[in-house]
């Protein structure tokens, strides 16, 4: 680093204000992560694994069509097939499907595009579930539900969310607008008015989503008679993950089930990136055959179904246009932005375009700012979160429009975007917006600061003057900035015990989808009670465990149950000294805990945890919560090589510095930023469902959904750049989960426009497929020269 | 993703396997390697009453150099055998330069030579690799004699070929590599080892020192129903001098024969331009190559 270090002007306000009071000894280190020598081995439980004696196979019927009527549904040949259980259709569950309803930030507006669990008298997207067969294999289930006949009259499929619509999916809003949200603050048209020069940009990002490496899955298990008895026996389901409490409660009210009677329990997670462990179909017809049948029953989605079933996401389309004075400084950004919702609203509700919304300001200060969003329903699979949902998108729409308007002023993409973020000073920051029906407030944060760092550890060089641009492979460079919300309240909870050997159990309603949480929430209360964190066990994702649980989403796993786990350890250690120091005969703030467990008080006496938790009485129960969210920040770049003749787009290097606060496990960080951009380059590069026309599915397998792989990956770097510890929580900590990838999709797009010029008009779209580039940089050969860059941009 | 029921033999011998063919016919399907057809099993684009399973008939695994110093290759050869195997490489450079752009290492593990030629996916190498190197292929059905068919005509349409339902691709026979023959292979795909976009095998002779090229061969892949030759090309760039205008020219001409599909991969045009690229880049590599195998 050269010059001084701009950090030195926000002391005051500086990290060790929001420390804990005891010593740190396992936070903030690298320590190895708990859960992993159990899933390296192969000893992992995860759902497929849970063998219940006589449980039954289920496989889910679906549509194969995009939009159409049911006229009938024969399951005769198929139940009379040997080994056939149940086929459940709509004549057998009409009465008891409840749609599913939405978790976050409910709308009675929205209710009526909610999703049935299984399709009645319409479907609208190709993979919508008709029926459930239940077999005594899968095998044998799936040869049944070839033999379903689902008798459907086609209607016109909705297939572009920006076209005059052939057809409504619901018929009273023939428009398919499902909501329609405005952001925004200041006075824009004078803002506009008094612009120098105004920038415009369309961009589009393509429909993506989750594929975590293990699909979804669950065993409901029904004691004997439950399904009758609506007095005693429970159901236990295995396989929910990310949202356990909240899926017990919509399962309760759609069962009419009082909710204890229902257990939740999250095996070991291969992956959930945001779209699994939300209430599916399945979640409700899985348990709900399980209890008319009185047998456990099985169901494992397969990878065919995974890419039409779980929630899709990302596929937006923005028309932007930045306002900025004639010294570079923006004045006002107005966006108009459809954002495809698929065929029905699930539990996210409209709160990806929310985010889009009001996230798209991102990091710059503007006088005036309004952002317009039609959230469209078409005949496709109903949508929800991915990893930085919303972020993504907003963040690379943004980030090409500044890069542009970095070439018309030609300031350069750093110079501009230093005369423009807002400055530590100005922290804590009301952005204006509102997300989540929250006031949007950046706490913490030097961003200047991190674009420089960014610049100078990349060794950023951008072609905008037009060097470079010559020969058929050519290098770009690109980076995006961007802020990023953690740590959603409202809550999150934490008991936390000595068992009878003096040993540290903590247990939460958090969930681990195999993100580390259960070596962070080790790390934090083994530091706060002064033993060994690897000696501590967490446990997590099961109802019965604590009575409330909000979940692991929006990075919020280490920022709301850690300072759950954290208060709640300090509350136990408080009682387990105040016990020792009647005990020992002294003073509770004169005793020590030893690494051995022992607590050593005056003139030699000491006493083992275990002697100490022999009686009852040593555990705290702490629910933290959380007003005002923890906004991390950072700057991705990315270097590219394009091969122009074909549009190949080779991502070289990508750098990626973070503030995330206090940082509780380096490692387990590190790991998050990777795997994020890894994710990142998928969604900029490669990964897309597509439709036909017809509302037809195109990409139903790994042939034609494109994930990248280990070699597809470039040297990725990445940087701590520390310095900002939340204010919002004692641990100062905020969530590193969706930093990787938030910006990775406007540095990879300004990177590709760099190498290749940035064409006026042109499709502005991820993924950036070799045949959009090639396309994209045949129309710039014939205008581009060297430096004439500026004169092809009106003002 | 469970396969329908079927019935499963595992015969010896050829023999047995042409009778099994001979009687099932188009209820049949031949596993050899299973990499194309474990996937259409477990997803149910087939639904075949028998799978005969080739692994156990040690007869079909031979491969080696034939009379004439060409090679053959059993039906049960696999990709990685011919990858790791010197003499191969040695002897067939354009074949052997092509193979590790098949699939992924794992699937070459298993997958065949003879199991990608009949399964016939127009994007597949070897279909490219037989029609430049005007290979024959020999195909058995009970009670008759072998019957070669020549690579140009062996791809029929769209995962068709000219192997009837009761006949089994028995052999493939790779001429000897003629001496001074300059060859290149690229192939173009968004990843490492997916299906090519669109490919191409090249190879062509020179006449002496300033001579013009002879013997050219040029096949594509991925762009039409089935591999194709580029005859157009091939007799564009016949008898001219070897060089950059001659290689663009021959390379035009192939754009503008092709006739690729237009599907949510690529377009056709964009296929179209992409066969123009490489057919420049195969031949261009052809060139800067000493003349000879390996």
């Amino acid at each position: 680093m050269t010059g001084p270090d701009p950090r030195s002007e926000r002391e005051a306000g500086g990290p060790d204000d929001s420390s804990p009071s005891y010593a740190l000894r396992a936070v903030g280190r690298p320590v190895r992560r708990l859960e992993d020598a159990r899933r390296v081995r192969g000893e992992g439980i995860y759902v497929d694994d849970v063998h219940v004696p006589g449980m039954l196979h289920a496989t889910v019927v679906r549509s194969p069509m995009a939009h159409a009527r049911v006229r009938a549904l024969d399951a005769s040949a198929a139940r009379s097939m040997p080994g056939v259980e149940a086929v459940l259709g709509a004549a057998e569950l009409r009465e008891a499907l409840r749609p599913i309803p939405v978790r976050l930030v409910p709308d009675d507006r929205l209710l009526r595009y909610l999703q049935l669990p299984l399709a009645t008298d319409r479907v609208r997207y190709v993979g919508e579930p008709v029926a459930l067969v239940v077999a005594r294999s899968r095998a044998v289930a799936e040869d049944a539900a070839e033999r379903v006949e689902v008798d459907l009259e086609p209607l016109p499929a909705v297939t572009d969310a920006a076209a005059p619509p052939p057809a409504a999916l619901f018929d009273d809003t023939p428009d398919n607008l499902a909501s329609l949200i405005e952001e925004g603050f200041g006075d824009l048209d004078a803002a506009f008015a008094r612009a120098h020069r105004v920038v415009r940009l369309s961009f589009r990002t393509g429909r993506h989503s989750a594929v975590p490496m293990e699909t979804r899955g669950l065993v409901a298990v029904p004691d004997p008679g439950a399904g009758r008895d609506r007095g005693r026996g429970r159901l236990t389901i295995w396989g929910p993950t990310k949202v356990t409490h909240f899926n017990r409660g919509v399962l309760a009210a759609m069962l009419g089930w009082p909710e204890h009677r229902i257990r939740l329990v999250e095996p070991d997670v291969g992956g959930g990136f945001g779209a699994r462990g939300e209430f599916y179909p399945e979640d409700f017809l899985v348990p709900c055959a399980a209890l008319r049948l009185d047998r456990p029953v099985k169901w494992i989605e397969d990878r065919v179904e995974h890419l039409s079933a779980i929630n899709h996401s990302r596929e937006q389309r923005y028309e932007l246009a930045l306002a900025l004075d004639a010294d570079g400084r923006f004045l006002a950004l107005e966006a108009e932005m459809t954002n495809d919702m698929g065929a029905y609203l699930r539990t996210h509700g409209t709160v990806v375009p929310g985010l889009s919304a009001g996230l798209l300001p991102g990091p710059y200060e503007f006088e005036a700012y309004r952002c317009r969003v039609r959230c469209a329903l078409t005949n496709k699979t109903p949508t929800g979160t991915y990893r930085a949902p919303g972020r993504f998108e907003c963040n690379a729409a943004r980030e090409r429009l500044v890069d542009r308007a970095a070439r018309v002023t030609g300031l350069g993409p750093v110079e501009l975007r230093m005369r423009n973020l807002i400055a530590p000073a100005r922290m804590p920051y009301a952005r204006g917006t509102t997300i989540l029906g929250e006031e949007v407030s950046y706490d913490s944060g030097d961003y200047p600061f991190a674009l420089a760092e960014a610049a100078s550890f990349s060794e950023f060089r951008s072609n905008s003057a037009g060097a470079g641009r010559a020969g058929r492979h050519r290098h770009g460079m690109g980076l995006a900035c961007f802020v990023e919300k953690t740590g959603t309240g409202p809550f999150e909870g934490a008991r936390a015990f000595l068992d009878r050997s003096g040993a540290l159990v903590v247990a939460t309603g958090a969930c681990d989808v195999g993100q580390g949480l259960e070596t962070c929430l080790a790390q934090i209360a083994g530091d706060a009670l002064g033993v060994d964190h690897a000696g501590v066990t967490v446990r997590h994702g099961d109802t019965d465990l604590i009575p409330h649980g909000v979940g692991s989403f929006a990075s919020r796993g280490t920022v709301m149950a850690g300072n759950a786990v954290h208060a709640a350890v300090t509350e136990l250690r408080s009682r387990v000294l105040a016990r020792a120091a009647a005990r020992l005969k002294g003073a509770a703030d004169e005793l020590v805990l030893d690494a051995d467990a022992v607590v050593r008080g005056p003139e030699g006496r000491s006493c083992t945890l275990a002697e100490l938790a022999a009686e009852p009485g040593l555990e705290a129960v702490h629910y933290f919560r959380s007003e005002q969210m923890a906004y991390a920040h950072g700057v991705a770049v990315a270097r590219v090589r394009v091969d122009t003749a074909t549009g190949l787009v080779a991502p070289e290097q990508i750098w990626l510095l973070y503030d995330v606060g206090r940082v509780v496990n380096p490692g387990i960080v590190a790991g998050q930023i990777e795997g994020g951009v890894a994710q990142g380059l998928g969604g900029a590069l490669l990964e897309e469902l597509r439709y036909d026309d017809t509302g037809q599915f195109l990409t139903g397998s790994f042939m034609d959904y494109l994930l990248p792989g280990t070699t597809d990956m470039p040297l990725i770097v990445h940087r701590d750049l520390g310095g900002s510890p939340s204010p919002r929580n004692p641990l100062g900590v905020k969530g590193a989960g969706e930093v990787g990838i938030a910006g990775v999709g406007g540095a990879i797009a300004n990177a590709v426009a760099d190498a290749i010029g940035d064409a006026e008009g042109g499709s502005d779209r991820l993924p950036l497929t070799p045949e959009r580039v090639f396309e994209r940089a045949r129309a710039v050969r014939p205008t581009q020269a060297p430096g004439d860059a500026r004169a092809a941009e009106p003002a | 993703m469970k396969p329908a029921p079927f019935a499963y033999r595992d015969p010896d011998t050829v023999d047995e396997v042409l009778d099994l063919l001979a009687e099932h016919g188009d209820d049949a399907k031949l596993l050899a390697g299973g990499q194309s057809l474990g996937p259409m099993l477990n997803m149910r684009v087939v639904t075949p009453a028998v799978i005969v399973d080739l692994n156990r008939v040690r007869a079909l695994g031979a491969r080696g150099l034939s009379a004439g110093a060409g090679f053959a290759l059993g039906a049960l050869v696999r990709q990685a055998e011919l990858e790791d195997d010197p003499g191969f490489v040695a002897s067939q450079p354009l074949a052997a330069a092509a193979l590790p752009w098949i699939a992924h290492r794992p699937i070459r593990n298993r997958g065949t030579v003879a199991g990608s030629l009949v399964h016939a996916d127009p994007a597949a190498e070897w279909g490219g690799i037989v029609l430049a190197l005007d290979a024959r292929l020999l195909v058995r059905r009970a009670g008759a004699p072998p019957r070669a068919v020549a690579a140009e005509d062996f791809f029929t349409g769209i995962l068709e070929t000219a192997v009837e339902p009761e006949e089994l691709l028995a052999e493939v026979r790779l001429p000897p590599w003629p001496v001074e023959t300059r060859w290149g292979f690229r192939e173009f795909a968004r990843r490492r080892g997916d299906f090519a976009l669109a490919g191409v095998a090249c190879r062509f002779e020179v006449d002496g020192a300033g001579g013009g090229c002879r013997s050219v061969r040029i096949g594509l892949i991925g762009v039409g129903d089935t591999a194709v030759r580029a005859r157009r090309a091939e007799a564009v760039l016949e008898g001219e001098t070897p060089g950059p205008d001659a290689f663009a020219a021959a390379a035009a001409a192939a754009r503008g024969e092709v006739e690729p599909l237009d599907d949510g991969h690529a377009s056709a045009g964009y296929r179209r331009h992409l066969v123009e690229v490489l057919v420049e880049d195969a031949l261009a590599d052809a060139w800067a190559r000493d003349g000879g195998a390996g």
